[in-house]
This record gives C-alpha cells, structure tokens and sequence, in this order.
C-alpha cells in the first residue's frame, strides 16, 4: 500500500519539496495536490518580468500539466480547501470532495497585505501576488494612465517599473525615509533613489496612507499630513502575510506563521508546512530560495533520508530592474561587532560594502556593480577566513584566475540559480551526464537562468570549469574508438535505452564501422554489457584481452605470470613451501615479490598454467585484471606500537568483498593503521588511514605514470562503514567510468565533490551496494572456474604435430 | 621448394572455439589458427612481426587478428600487417576435411 501524501497548495516551494522526493522515491507515495489557482505550478518570482513586457505567462510554468500526469499526482486545480480534520486525517474541500491523507503537506504560502485603511476595497486597488494581480495591472495600463505603488521595497519598485513600461506614470509612496530599507543601507539606497528618479519614477517618502478615496474606483491617496495624490491604480506591496487561516482553524500552532521545527513539522503529528506560510524559529521567508531550502529538507525527511535538518536561511538580494544592478546579502548595518570595508565611487555610480566581523564576511551590499555578489556570498556563507586577504582583494573585482578559482571552490550543493533553486551539483551533473555544451542547453535541461538570468555568468563559468578540465574535445569527437563516432556515454545510453542485449546487437544498431568491433570496442562492450547486465549478459572470452582471457599477464616472450591470491599481503609457510615446490617442479625463471606485495611466478609455459593452478591449489590474485588487484595493509595495531586499528583485518575483509568484479581499469586500494602512511593509502585508487576515532577515506589517487594524490572523502566509524563505502565508491565507478580509465582521471572527470554527493546520499549508497552484491554474485574465482571447463583449458593447449 | 609441402591434420573443427586463436606447432613451424565468425578457417605464422608477439592471443575481428601486444592489425586472409603499419606474416593454407582442420606446411 502506498502511503497518501496530500499537499495543499500548488506553488513553488510545494512542489518543489514534491520533486525532491520524487527524485529519492518514486514508491513510497501516492501524491495528491489541491491547488486553488487554475494553473500547474509557474515561477511567481518572474511575475514582475511579465509585467515588464520581458516574458509572457505562458513562459513562465514550471510544471506543465503533463508533468503531473507522468508522476502520477492527482492534482485539484481552481479548488480550495476548507478544512483539515487532525484526528481524522481528512481534509474538505470547496467541492465537498474529502481527501484522506497519511501525511499532510500545508504549502499555502502568502497573500499580499492590504493596508486596513478605508478604501482599501475600492475598485482598482490589488495587491502584486499572482498571475490575476499581473494580468489585471497590465490590463490597467491600457485604459488609465496615473499608477501609486505604495511600498518601496524589493516588489514594490518592480511592479513599479513594470507599469512604467506599461506606460504609466507611477508615484512609489513608502513610509520610511529609505528604499529597500531591509536589503540596503542609506548610501546604497539613495544611488537608487537616483537611478529610479532618472528613469522618471516619482518617490513620496516617509508618508503615511491615511485613505484611499474614489466612488467606485480609486481616485486618490490622502496621507496622515492630509496631502494626497491623484491616481487610477493603487497597488499594494507593503509586505505579504502568511496564509494561515486554514491551519489555525485545524488547531495547529501558528504564530505570525504555522510554527515548525527543523524537519518542517508542526504541532500535529504527520502535518507538515513549508514555503511562506511556514514560521521558523520565529521567521518566516519570502524570497525563493530559503522556501526551496525548507522544500529539500521536508522531502529528505519524507523519504527518511539522514539530514541534519533545517537551521534558517541567510538571504541575498536583487533586483530585477533594468539599470539597478544591486546586491545586498546578510547584514547591511555596521554594529559594534563589525567592521566595514566601503568602497564609493559616486563618479561612476559604484558602491561596494563588506561587512566583516571575526575575520569573517557576514554582509554584503553592492549597488551598481554587482558582479562580486556570488563570490562575495559565497564567502560568507562558507564563512571564509580573509585574514589572507587584503581588503582591496576583498573587494576587488574578480579576476579570471579569481573567478575560475570561485568556480572550483564552489560545493555542488550550493545554489547558483536563486530563481529556480539550481545548484552547482546538478548542473555540472547535466553537463556530463548529458554533454551541455552552451549555456542555452544548461538553461533548458536544468532551468538554472532561466528566470532572471543573473547567474548566467556563474553558469558559464562552471560549464567551462566543466568541459575545459575534464573533456578532451577531439576524444568526444573521435567516439570511443574507431568504430564510432558515438561517446562511451551515449552507447551506454542506448544499450540501456533500446534494450540491447549483446556487443553484435550493439554494433549492429548503432552502425559501428566494423560489424564485429576492434580491440578498443570489444573488450569495453563486453565491460558495459556485463555492468549493466550482470545476471543475464554472459561473459565473452574471445572479447576479452589476453590477459584477462588467459587469466594471467603475457610477458614479452610469450610466456605468463603466475600471482595468487594473497589477502592483505599475507601468506603461511605451508602456501610458501608449496609456491616454492611449483616453482621448482615447472622450471619457473623468477619467483618474486610483486609491486602489490605478493608472491609471482613469472615465465610461466602457457601450456604449464592450468597443471600450476592445480598444483598451487590457490586462488587467483587478478594480478592481470581489471579489477580489484590487491588490498595493501600494513601490520596495523595487532603487532605495530603505532597502530590505532587492524588495518590489516579491515584490508583483508576489503579484499575479500571487492575481489573478482570487473572494473572499467585496475583497481588498487591501501589501508594504513596510522597517519604514517605505511601502506601508501593517499596514492590508491581508494585508500582508508586508520586514526583513533575511526577512519579517513580518500579516493581518486593514482602512483603510476601520472602522480595523484587523493581527495579526502570523509571519516567514518566503523569498519562495517569503510566497507559500505568502498563498495559504493566502487559500483560507482563501474556505472559511470570509461573502459580503461584509471579512477583517477575519473574523478577529475566526474568531479570529486559529485562523488561524495553521491555516495553520502544515504539512498543512492545503498542501491549502489546492492547492484554490486548483484553484480559480484555472478562472478566465480577465475582459475578453479576454468579448471572446471574443458572448453576454457583447452584454449592453454598448444598443438603438436 | 613446393615438392616438400604436405597437408597435416590439425584438430577437430568443433574443438577451435570461433573468434580464439590456437597455437600449433607443426614440422617446426609455430602457426596461429583462426576459426571466423564467417565459418572460414585460416592459419599465419604465429609470430607479430614487429616485436614476436604471440598472434594466436589477440582479439580476432573479422578477418583481422590484433596482436596482443601492440595492437598490430594484421589480414589473415593477406598476412599483411595494416596501415598505418606495415609488415607481413606467412600465411598457410587451411581446408577442413571431414570434420577435421588441415594445414598445407
């Protein structure tokens, strides 16, 4: 049975927290949305673009009606709820349908504060809320020419803008002596006083809306000095309050807004509330990108997914109106606790503030040039320490370098698009997975600058971050390999696409030059086909490379490697007696310790190697393989006074789990019981430094022909923990490596910072663990298998004639 | 010199997997044997002309073998080594008589 989420309310943080859980689990839930405007869910925040003329409704959905459809969500549209019945766990609704629930989303979100003044009902007074506010001011201004906007703030000055447009003549009236009085400080604020002057807007200042006069219609503004102004239209944006009417009635505990906690829960079990009509510890929001930041929260605690849970927001700020290009993010006045660096160059209209407290950004406002406002965001958020900085490099206009750095430092998951909530992760997620190469294609597979464009440039930047480090241009011309023109991903796109079910078949479909590949495609076919189809896709021997055919390294001469199995590096005098008997029994030219701390008989006959297989009785070590070579470890706390775990233990369960699967190339992985490194973890493909409190893991690390040192990943407790995380790290790379590319460049690739995304995600880390348990369980140890099989001895045979 | 020559039986067609080569030594000659997806049976010399690597181990694509070593391309129809290399193996000449493979030394 699946459990019944109901959402009342159909606007952007709603839905928003809807898609998130969509994206964890489509299971779970059967989804139902009753929503009381007649549209999907649209992009409220590009409202004041519509009305600027700059973009039609019809441009401004961000769910179509199909979307609803596809994801199997009921959706009421154009009807209200009445009522929430706690106990029951129903909720009425204007059309007497009764909704019973599991979970109940409240998402009303806000309306448009009307001044209580007399008048305030007259004809021609709204506020600037919805597509009906938009549509009836942009009717307004085909018929009437004189518009008041009382409210100076954020909204006010865009609608504002907007009629001017339209073609109105507009009056802004504010109470306080200042615009944007939450968002700017008085300097900045009176440059754009200037700047909308110029443009032809008229301000009243500091004056108190006594009554709006008019028979029908408005006709005027008096004020509380008994002046006033003649207008056709008042529009209120003076503020919104939270839709809480619903909620209160039902008895849940509401303030200014409906309280929650950190989980967006309010009073009442199994009801929830997010977006604007949610209060949070004693706020509630009205920009988008903390509502879209409660939405994740609720959906990841929805889907029980670990999260430390909502703590507030910092807001950031700007406007969109032409020729004011401001910024303004956490404080904007200097206290006892802060120093400022300003910068004021009222010549060409610049203004700049950081405010700093602790070594610490923690305020930003920029008026007129706000080109640093990410990156000096950015820096408050992660709270930067500046005290490497000098105030002018505070400051100062990032630099290409600077600006590529910023780029690189950036967390995926932190936001770029404020508008529609797009972060770094997904987009960089979009450009590989679907090879974006301009930031039109980023715009409409991910939306990030699709509304107010302002991050464009950031967009840019990561795409060039993106495609510049990691993509060879002519390789994703050139194809995986002479056969084709197509990339590694798009044939494992297609394979899983159009169902694909042998190399032949692959090749065939997709036009490859040679019907039956070369030996770059074959043996990468063969990987994919088995990855993705471990239980019914059945290994092909002639598209395998020798080595991993003959299971054993081919020498110059002809001659095969010997090296089993020797977990964590460890052996007994019986393996050493009998490793010594073979040896001597089969001629072998050199008995020597292996690079991956193992015994090798190397100079083998080929005809020799089953009847040595058998001699030795041992199993394979893949020393020809790509695959998980060897675990090396150091003696760790058994025997070493420095040691803090049993590395060597935990380097042999290691082995033990990850042995046998193929991998898209060798694979080598260190376990050290100390930071001093002795198993040389910081240079493997995955390595684990055992420290008292638990274990660091890195990955991504290379000591072959191009040294590199891996990323830290993360620490964990147990050792049941570093195996989980191995394991996913390493079904990772098998999904998305590239035949014969070492996880070093991989990760490069693919971007560290993606890949601990991906692997703490608590979901995506199990599914990982699971298709590699499914996976692993088709594969046997190879030499006993062969032993086994007349067909597969025979291929060691030589004939003689 | 074509006086010497004789025709060998080698092996049973059904034991020559397709697409794997087998080594065969036979009047001294170290000879590679292929069995093609076509159903067709070819033989060279076993050895990579550039640097001896072992012919009868790399992957097989159509009428080519690729040498395991350093991917020479090499036509088992022709025994020459492909462009943008070049070279040549011996080729022998094969026929299967009742069931069984033979090789003209």
């Amino acid at each position: 049975m699946k459990r019944k989420l109901v959402m009342i309310g159909n606007g952007m943080a709603g839905v928003r927290c809807i898609e998130e859980i969509l994206k964890r689990d489509k299971e779970t839930f059967e989804i139902t949305i009753i929503g009381d405007e007649p549209y999907p869910n649209y992009n409220r925040i590009m409202l004041s673009h519509v009305l600027q003329g700059k973009t039609e409704v019809s441009e401004i959905n961000m769910n179509d009606w199909e979307w609803y459809q596809k994801n199997e969500i009921t959706l009421f549209a154009s009807e209200k709820v009445t009522e929430i019945k706690t106990v029951e766990k129903i909720i009425k609704t204007d059309k007497d349908r009764i909704i019973p629930y599991d979970e109940l989303i409240v998402a009303t979100g806000s309306s448009a504060f009307i001044l209580p003044v007399p008048g305030s009902e007259l004809e021609g007074v709204i506020g600037f809320r919805n597509i009906q506010d938009t549509e009836f001011m942009i009717d307004t201004s085909k018929r009437y020419k004189k518009a008041a906007v009382i409210g100076g703030g954020l909204l006010g000055l865009e609608a504002a803008r907007g009629l001017m447009d339209r073609g109105m003549q507009v009056q802004v009236i504010h109470l306080m002596p200042r615009l944007m009085e939450q968002q700017l400080d008085s300097p900045a604020a009176k440059m754009l006083k200037k700047d909308l002057e110029a443009q032809g807007m008229e301000f009243l200042m500091e004056k108190q809306t006594a009554e709006i006069y008019g028979e029908e219609r408005v006709e005027g503004i008096t004020f509380s000095d008994d002046s006033s102004i003649e207008c056709d239209l008042v529009v209120m944006a003076v503020g919104i309050r939270p839709n809480v009417a619903l909620a209160k009635q039902a008895g849940l505990n509401v303030n200014r807004g409906i309280v929650v906690n950190d989980q967006m829960q309010t009073s009442v079990p199994s009801v929830y509330a997010v977006g604007e009509c949610a209060e949070h510890n004693g706020i509630t929001y009205g920009l988008v990108a903390p509502l879209y930041e409660q939405g994740l929260e609720l959906a990841k605690h929805l889907t029980e997914e670990k999260t430390a849970g909502y703590h507030g927001s910092i807001l950031s700020t700007q406007l969109k109106v032409a020729g004011c290009d401001l910024f303004s993010g956490g404080k904007i006045e200097e206290d006892e606790s802060t120093d400022a660096i300003i910068v004021q160059d009222q010549f060409s209209g610049v203004y700049k503030k950081v405010l700093v407290s602790d070594n610490k950004v923690v305020g930003v406002v920029l008026y007129g040039d706000a080109s640093d406002g990410t990156r000096l965001f950015s820096m408050l958020k992660k709270e930067t320490d500046i005290s490497e900085f000098t105030s002018a490099a505070v400051l100062q206009k990032a630099g290409e370098d600077a600006a590529e750095e910023m780029i690189a430092e950036m967390s995926p998951d932190e936001t770029v698009c404020g508008c529609n909530g797009v972060t770094k992760g997904t987009i960089v997620q979009a450009i590989l997975e679907q090879d974006l190469k301009s930031f039109e294609e980023v715009k409409i597979c991910t939306k990030a600058g699709a509304s107010c464009g302002k991050c464009k440039g950031v967009v840019e930047g990561i795409l060039s971050h993106t495609l510049g480090d990691s993509f060879d241009p002519t390789a994703v011309k050139t194809g995986m390999c002479g056969c084709t023109m197509l990339t590694r991903d798009e044939v494992v796109e297609e394979i899983k696409e159009k169902g694909l079910q042998s190399p032949r078949e692959v090749r065939n479909v997709l036009g490859f030059a040679n019907e039956e590949g070369c030996h770059v495609c074959r043996p990468a076919l063969n990987y994919y086909m088995r990855m993705i189809r471990p239980g019914e896709y059945e290994d092909d021997k002639a598209s395998r490379l020798v080595n991993e055919r003959m299971n054993g390294n081919i020498q110059n001469n002809g001659t095969f490697s010997v090296v089993p199995r020797m977990y964590g590096g460890t052996t007994t005098g019986d393996d050493l007696i009998r490793l010594g008997e073979v040896a001597n029994k089969y001629n072998v030219p050199l008995v020597k310790i292996t690079g991956a701390s193992r015994v090798g008989l190397y100079g083998v006959k080929k005809e020799d190697i089953p009847q040595v297989w058998e001699d030795l009785g041992m199993r394979s070590g893949y020393a020809y393989s790509k695959s998980l070579r060897n675990v090396k470890s150091c003696v760790g706390a058994q025997f070493c006074r420095f040691g803090t775990q049993d590395s060597l233990g935990l380097g042999i369960r290691l082995e033990k789990e990850l042995e046998m699967v193929d991998t898209p190339h060798k694979m080598k992985i260190g376990v050290s019981g100390c930071p001093r490194n002795c198993a040389e973890a910081l240079t493997k493909d995955f390595g684990v430094v055992c420290v008292e409190n638990g274990f660091q893991l890195y990955f991504g690390g290379n000591g072959g022909t191009e040294v590199r040192e891996c990323d830290s990943f993360t620490t964990v407790k147990t050792e049941e923990e570093v195996i989980t995380m191995a394991t996913a790290y390493m079904q990772y790379y098998r999904e998305t490596g590239i035949y014969n590319e070492r996880t070093a460049p991989w990760v490069d690739r693919i971007g560290a910072e993606n890949i601990k995304l991906v692997l703490l995600n608590e979901k995506q880390n199990a599914e990982l663990v699971e298709r590699f348990h499914h996976a692993k369980n088709t594969y046997e140890e190879a030499w006993n298998s062969t032993l086994k099989n007349r067909k597969e001895k025979e291929m060691y045979e030589i004939v003689k004639k | 010199m074509e006086a010497s020559k004789e025709k060998i039986k080698i092996i049973k067609l059904e034991d020559l997997p397709k697409q794997i080569g087998k080594e065969v030594h036979v009047n001294g000659a170290s000879i590679a044997l292929f069995h093609l997806t076509s159903g067709e049976v070819h033989a060279v010399g076993s050895k990579c002309p550039h640097a001896g690597g072992p012919l009868a181990e790399g992957i097989v694509s159509g009428e080519f073998v690729f040498c395991p070593l350093h991917n020479r391309k090499i036509s088992l129809l022709t025994g020459e080594v492909q462009a943008p290399d070049d070279g040549c193996v011996t080729t022998y000449e094969t026929e299967v008589i009742d069931g069984y493979v033979h090789i003209t030394v």
